[in-house]
């Protein structure tokens, strides 16, 4: 197989990087590779530099206003946009919701909504996970009960990543308890300042702000806002999480990670020698580099299959846990190079003249308990090796 | 374990389960000043700084064991307080003949300030200088994640003079301290010192220095065991009752296997803090305390990831102990020399035995 980009490949990462050059604000990718919170007015901001571009939803076809960059060149701008520092674009309402409605939707549902998600009129946000159902979806207990042209909606959702944010939430809701317990989901959407609506922030353990708990009280929703036929929703589920899972290698991240670190160990001394040259530090930054390395081309591997029109089976699963893996062990490496220095809780008081970190690291040891995270998140990768566990023993 | 040793910590365990509760002991560990002083004095009234020390300087205890039991039960409870000054100072002020009594009072609070920004772990490394001037001595540097530093009441600082490393004692005040939270609670603080007047307690400090290194490294040691021992225990408590699937996620055996890769690991570190305990002040003690430390920060890192990621989410919210748990057992390795410098001691000693 080829180990390069194809020429177009390459003229179009060429374009992103004269454009990331120009365009993207200094102050965000500044607050993005000090692993800093970035704000909404950050996020928005992005947002509408890269849609005046067309480019904030690229994968999605022309005809909804997207450029219909298939998975090479969706990864080749998930890649340049990590490698310049650009935040995340918020997947809820291009990643996630955006290919749900063009699979699922109605055309008035269409044509109301996609739009609004382009031009950042809606933050979506994600009503999947609830207390008693994190990577076991099918237990969900959250009520949908018809009256009239209604569903009136009792149950609570958690782990609603942003949802601070957002004006409108998707949610899986159970419209039938018997059955088989996947047989009964739908797949609503919910206006947030819908009376009987309650959202509580949730404290995470670095100490941030990013997930909340989402409280439902008798709350009234049109019937016309169910996407594709009620007790579907299973299907529209697992439609999403294959979607959520393409970019959970982040490569990007890693590499970008990987360079910092190797930058800090090159940057602090330990009694008048870089701690590069410490050889326990550098074996450890050697090896992790391995398997980035093959990380990268195990990627593009499967993208190409992709490419092709293979079909995915057990990739995802393999790409999520080998790449977030990549990404705690790269953190790790960046939370121990500091040493003691690590230590402080990150505060405005030890922001400037005070600074214990190298600059640009304050926040290393918070961002190492913060991205514990991506090995639970997005179906944990207990449920990623069950998963591949059972394709393999089924051949 | 002899029965003094015994009661002294189940009368601490009870002391901070009913006093250090959970709630009292978030709001300290993340409010200035970080610590608790009324429960400082409760300590003390305890005997809990009479077992630091020997019965020749005062004190009722101070073998290995001792400060291994104390510290045990202040992991387990997650005490912010800053006791290890206390254990690293009484060594230290041993060893220059100082009197111990307001130590042992608990009416004096100690920080001890060896390491800087690029000499974290190492005295061959320190740039602190210290001048004569006509009347005394003077300090020059910086010393970075004092612990405790914030609300000592006396610091004790290794400087430069005169070709080798000394140790100086000054009233915290005299400083320009700058406290802060670490990232897993309790006080810490930049000391920054310019002309700063202080008093020579020991000149060639070197081997004093190392050795309340070794004694606060133990102590430590200690410390993440009882973290783990209380982190364990919520981790298996959790994986017998959280239901996914329909049954309790420990009859999973994928779970079980890692949850008992963890006991055996807990119990190595038991292991290595007992011997290490019982070498102090013998001439394996350097060795041992490494290979102490060196697992410990393995085993406790390990079983931090472990933990959240057995729990699933709710070990990363703040409101679940667990998730306090797991940032003080991965950050115990940022004190005092981490797994890979205690490595580095012992490849050492392999290579010129």
């Amino acid at each position: 197989m080829d180990l390069d980009y194809s020429p177009q490949e390459r003229a179009f990462q060429a374009d992103l990087r004269d454009f990331l050059a120009e365009h993207l604000p200094r102050d965000i990718a500044a607050k993005v590779t000090a692993r800093r919170e970035v704000s909404k007015d950050d996020m928005e901001r992005w947002h509408a530099i890269l849609n005046a571009r067309g480019w904030l939803a690229g994968s999605w076809p022309k005809a909804f206003g997207g450029e219909g960059w298939g998975p090479i060149e969706q990864h080749v701008f998930e890649e340049e946009c990590c490698l310049a520092g650009a935040p995340r674009i918020v997947p809820f309402g291009v990643k996630m919701l955006g290919p749900v409605l063009m699979q699922f939707g109605t055309p008035e549902q269409q044509a109301d909504l996609l739009p609004r998600i382009l031009d950042g009129t809606d933050w979506w946000c994600q009503g999947y996970s609830e207390p008693g159902a994190g990577s076991d979806l099918a237990s969900l207990k959250t009520r949908a009960d018809r009256d009239g042209d209604h569903y009136v909606i009792n149950g609570q959702k958690t782990w609603t990543t942003l949802g601070q944010y957002a004006n409108r939430i998707f949610c899986l809701v159970r419209t039938k308890v018997d059955g088989k317990p996947q047989e009964g989901i739908s797949f609503v959407l919910v206006d947030l300042d819908s009376p009987g609506i309650e959202m509580r922030p949730i404290r995470l353990i670095e100490g941030g702000y990013e997930v909340n708990e989402v409280f439902f009280t008798d709350v009234r929703v049109p019937v016309a806002n169910l996407v594709g036929a009620e007790n579907e929703g299973w299907t529209i589920a697992k439609f999403l999480l294959g979607h959520e899972r393409t970019n959970i290698a982040g490569v990007g991240f890693s590499v970008q990670a990987l360079e910092q670190v190797k930058s800090l160990a090159r940057q602090i001394t330990r009694n008048g020698r870089p701690l590069i040259q410490n050889t326990l530090f550098a074996a450890r930054l050697a090896r992790i580099e391995a398997e980035l390395d093959a990380m990268k081309i195990t990627n593009l591997r499967m993208l190409a299959r992709a490419a092709q029109g293979g079909r995915l089976g057990a990739e995802p699963s393999m790409l999520k846990i080998k790449g977030t893996e990549i990404r705690q062990a790269i953190n790790d490496l960046a939370r121990r190079a500091l040493g003691p220095a690590a230590a402080p809780f990150p505060s405005e008081d030890l922001d400037g003249n005070l600074s214990i970190a190298p600059e640009g690291h304050a926040h290393d040891a918070a961002s190492y308990f913060n991205n514990r995270k991506i090995s639970i998140y997005g179906g944990s990768n207990e449920i990623q090796r069950n998963i591949l566990a059972k394709g393999m023993m089924a051949r | 374990m002899s029965d003094d040793r015994r009661m002294l910590a189940e009368t601490l365990r009870r002391y901070l389960s009913e006093q250090y509760g959970w709630d009292h002991r978030l709001r300290v560990a993340y409010q200035a000043p970080f610590h608790d002083p009324e429960k400082w004095a409760g300590m003390a009234d305890l005997g809990l700084f009479h077992a630091l020390v020997g019965e020749d300087r005062g004190g009722m205890g101070g073998s290995g064991f001792d400060i291994a039991v104390i510290f045990e039960e202040i992991g387990r409870a997650l005490c912010p307080e800053p006791v290890l000054g206390a254990v690293m100072a009484a060594r230290l002020l041993s060893a220059t003949g100082t009197p111990l009594t307001a130590l042992l009072s608990g009416e004096t609070r100690y920080a001890v300030a060896i390491g800087e920004l690029d000499a974290p772990y190492d005295l061959d490394g320190i740039a602190c200088r210290a001048d004569r001037t006509g009347d005394g001595w003077r300090l020059t540097g910086r010393k970075s994640v004092v612990y405790g530093g914030g609300v000592a009441d006396r610091l004790l600082v290794a400087a430069r003079a005169n070709g080798q490393i000394a140790l100086f004692d000054l009233a915290a005040a005299e400083a320009d301290l700058h406290p802060y939270a670490m990232i897993d609670g309790g006080p810490a603080a930049e000391v920054l010192l310019e002309d700063t007047p202080a008093t020579p307690i020991l000149p060639a400090a070197q081997a004093a220095l190392s050795d309340a290194l070794d004694w606060g490294a133990l102590a430590l040691s200690a410390e993440a065991l009882g973290a783990m021992e209380a982190t364990s225990a919520a981790l298996i408590d959790y994986l017998g009752t959280r239901k996914q699937f329909g049954q309790p996620i420990g009859t999973f055996q994928a779970l079980q296997h890692r949850a008992v890769d963890l006991t055996i690991d807990i119990e190595q570190a038991r292991s290595i803090v007992i011997l290490a305990a019982s070498a102090m002040g013998t001439p394996v003690q350097a060795k041992r305390v490494a290979q102490a430390k060196h697992l410990v920060g393995r085993v406790a890192r390990k079983l931090a990831e472990e933990a959240i990621q057995m729990h699933g989410g709710i070990a990363m919210t703040w409101e679940y102990p667990v998730s306090h748990y797991a940032k003080r057992l991965v950050m115990i390795d940022h004190q005092l020399g981490d797994s890979d410098h205690h490595l580095g001691r012992l490849i050492e000693t392999l290579q010129t035995a």
